[in-house]
């Protein structure tokens, strides 16, 4: 992106597709769904290897095959197509192989409105695991994250050999916007590095936390994948000791690098006593009410959460040292504030939910006022 | 030479034909002087699925009846075709499954499955399955299955496959199953077997052969000359943004504040060309811009909206409630956007002078956009806007429309006469 000019009309969903490609994305895999349709039409022109599956389960378990050769594939989906791929999710989680899922958030329950944005899916990205073992999920609230966090969610399930998920929301895919492809920086192709010693490998004996990849194409070593449980080898076992560690250190390997993964915007104003914090497609209408506050005098301090799960405790102590916290997400139950707060909101805490329709920067203004 | 198995002693039941199907795949693959590391073997949930800690091939085991659409990830992940993909699935896995079977099936992947058909789910306790012959007893089916099952080998064969057989586990069935493994494409082979556990207790009386009989399936092959599914792609494109064009910033907007239009009309009206040629002329205008389309899923019937903003400053939310400028170019169009015209306080309506006048506070501006040709209605109407007005320069519009390739002598002349 060398040129000082470089000015289009365009999609979130292309600068994603692009951006995921030069991070080393090689295949895509996919069922159409509104309104996740750009990415699929992009990734058929710009994806080495692009391939219509006929279910969303189908498209998974091709991912997980290909994955076990060693290619690295990616998907995009809303909702219904996400549900029907989680039972697959937890199978690629504990088989360790990387891809990334677009999940493209759209108005539920069910089938809901296809053509209709929402935020509504955090909770259910939170306890997909059986067992509750986080999945990193990045959350999208500009251009420049579709682009960034779409290399780094590739780079993430190569390092961490994990699925990941991007999340984003219809209306940051599917609206064209104005904007200047210079401000995007170089992405670097993740390296994929492969076990390499003469030594019998191990499918699951960790280095450090993550377990060495070696695809299943060479002849040298035997490869064993699994989803059951098990133990180094990639033997199914019952709950042996070796087996249980591994199954925690599944777990562990997600939350203890999350410091590698952790990204967030902070804006604080000088003399704020309050915080709005907002992600997604909100965090937009949220740097707007920002700007309009500041404005009017009445400074205001701006959070946005990137790393959505697991949860940084970072965002925590921001939102601790404020006098009051307003936190905006298109759905009416509060999903984020759930996660940090569960049960116990504080009292100086304002929820401004949608449904919808996107909320505006004059709600979250109003929520601020009051 | 490494042995396919790693052990003589079988985990399965004794009298078991998943044994059979084991020994027979090392004799058929041993046969093809294939090492163990040249296969790949994939296996699922079920009393077959064990075989996994036994053998010296790769191994991927996975969900309960998802084998056969992970083999066939495996198979697109290896264009080269360098090893043998080999699924091991069982009857209830293969129901579930089903789809995955025929995707494979249809694209001729170069994979070989073996169905291990006991004639019910084993791991479970004995239930019925969708491929218990009728009138075999099972846990859940005292009197016997009442129903008929799934013929198989011939929906496989159908739905594209390159080789399909059927045969029993008995005796020896490294021939049949070293023919599927030598073909270029997909093969299956369906073994149909009894669970000595279940199957045998609860069909004592009965013969094997009388079982296969009552199922009314064939034994036999079903063989056709197919090309495997082809590994290559089309061209591809190195970078997604070389097609779209870059805007210059060659004309300068009056605009000193944001803007939000809508502009609503018919499909195949141009609505949507329309919003894209003011939006990329408002950025050559040095004005940020965002543009979305809203329209029925049937996409080529009724109303067809735009929501654009133009502004000074960089754009955050971009969502349009009331707007300051609503363009109606079609009785659809106004039907959609009615209440928000209705409830516009100020701003201008630009509305066909065709279409009745909807209770509005705003300015109205009456134009025959549809005349002559509704299809130019859309880019007509931004037209007049832009000449109306001057926050979009007309000659932006007109550098903007030619570089699509959707300018025309009559539309410029309709422009021109404005």
């Amino acid at each position: 992106m060398q040129d000082a000019n470089n000015l289009m009309l365009l999609d979130g969903s292309r600068i994603i597709i692009e951006a995921m490609a030069r991070a080393g994305a090689d295949s895509f895999i996919g069922y159409p769904i509104t309104p996740a349709n750009l990415l699929y039409q992009y990734a058929g022109q710009r994806m080495p290897v692009m391939l219509p599956a006929p279910d969303e389960i189908t498209t998974l378990q091709w991912m997980s095959g290909m994955s076990v050769t060693g290619r690295l594939p990616i998907t995009a989906t809303s909702f219904p197509g996400f549900a029907l791929m989680v039972e697959s999710i937890n199978m690629a989680y504990m088989m360790e192989l990387p891809m990334v899922i677009i999940l493209v958030q759209r108005l539920g329950p069910a089938t809901g409105t296809a053509t209709c944005g929402a935020q509504g899916d955090l909770s259910l990205l939170r306890g997909m695991i059986s067992g509750g073992h986080p999945t990193p999920v990045l959350c999208t609230s500009s251009m420049e994250d579709c682009w960034t966090l779409s290399a780094k969610a590739v780079e993430i399930a190569v390092k961490l050999r994990t699925p990941v998920i991007l999340l984003t929301s219809k209306e940051e895919v599917m609206t064209q916007k104005s904007f200047d492809l210079s401000v995007l920086s170089e992405i670097v192709p993740v390296v994929r590095k492969y076990y390499a010693s003469a030594e019998p490998y191990q499918s699951y004996k960790p280095q450090g936390l993550v377990p060495e990849f070696l695809p299943v194409t060479q002849t040298m070593h035997q490869v064993r994948i699994t989803a059951s449980t098990h133990n180094q080898k990639g033997i199914l076992q019952n709950t042996d000791e070796e087996s249980m560690a591994n199954t925690r250190r599944l777990e562990e390997k997600i939350r203890v690098s999350l410091p590698d993964y952790t990204f967030y915007e902070y804006t604080p104003k000088q003399g704020a006593k309050n915080l709005i914090v907002s992600f997604g497609i909100t965090a937009e209408a949220a740097k707007d009410a920002q700007s309009q506050l500041t404005k009017k005098g009445i400074p205001v301090s701006l959070l946005i959460p990137k790393t959505l799960l697991p949860t940084p405790s970072i965002y925590l102590e921001i939102m601790e040292k404020y006098e009051s916290v307003v936190i905006a997400e298109e759905n009416i139950n509060n999903q984020f504030s759930d996660m940090i707060y569960g049960l116990k909101k504080p009292k100086n805490h304002k929820f401004i939910g949608g449904l919808g329709k996107m909320i505006t920067p004059q709600q979250i203004q109003e929520g601020i006022k009051s | 030479m490494t042995h396919i198995l790693n052990s003589d002693m079988l985990p399965f039941c004794k009298g078991c034909g998943h044994s059979l199907i084991a020994k027979s795949t090392e004799k058929a693959l041993e046969n093809m002087k294939l090492e163990a590391l040249q296969v790949i073997s994939v296996t699922d949930i079920g009393c077959h699925g064990i075989i996994d800690k036994s053998l010296n091939t790769h191994t991927v085991h996975g969900l309960h009846g998802r084998s056969a659409a992970l083999g066939a990830g495996i198979a697109l992940g290896i264009p080269e075709k360098a090893q043998k993909i080999i699924v091991f699935i069982g009857d209830g896995g293969a129901t579930i499954g089903l789809q995955h079977i025929m995707e494979a099936a249809r694209l001729n992947l170069d994979m070989t499955v073996i169905i291990h058909n006991n004639f019910l789910y084993g791991m479970t306790g004995g239930q019925t399955s969708g491929l218990t012959p009728t009138g075999f007893v099972t846990t859940t089916s005292a009197e016997g299955n009442p129903w008929n099952s799934y013929d198989l080998c011939s929906m496989a064969y159908d739905a594209g496959a390159s080789y399909v057989a059927r045969v029993t586990g008995m005796g020896d069935i490294s021939e049949t199953l070293e023919k599927a493994f030598r073909v270029q494409g997909f093969s299956m082979v369906e073994v149909m077997e009894i669970c000595p556990s279940y199957g045998l207790k609860l069909n004592p009386k009965r013969k094997f052969s009388d079982i296969v009989a009552s199922s009314g399936k064939e034994l036999k092959e079903w063989v056709r000359q197919r090309p495997p599914f082809p590994s290559s792609q089309g061209k591809k494109v190195d970078n997604l943004f070389d097609s779209l064009p870059k805007i210059p910033k060659d004309f300068q907007s009056t605009l000193d504040k944001p803007l939000s239009i809508i502009l609503s009309g018919s499909a195949g009206e141009g609505v949507q060309l329309a919003a894209g040629i003011i939006s990329k002329a408002a950025i050559r205008s040095r004005l940020f811009a965002t543009q979305k389309g809203s329209y029925p899923v049937t996409v080529g019937v009724g109303f067809s909206t735009a929501e654009i903003n133009l502004s000074p400053e960089e754009i955050y939310f971009h969502g349009i409630g009331v707007p300051d400028i609503a363009i109606i170019t079609s009785q659809d169009g106004l039907e959609h956007s009615k209440k928000r015209v209705e409830a516009m306080k100020q701003g201008t309506l630009y509305i066909d002078s065709s279409l009745p006048i909807p209770s509005t506070k705003a300015n109205i501006v009456q134009y025959n956009f549809r005349e002559s040709n509704p299809r130019d209605a859309s880019l007509l109407s931004i037209f007049y806007f832009a000449k109306k007005t001057n926050i979009v320069p007309v000659d932006a519009l007109i550098v903007t429309l030619e570089e699509e390739g959707k300018s025309s002598k009559s539309l410029l002349e309709k422009i021109e006469k404005i």
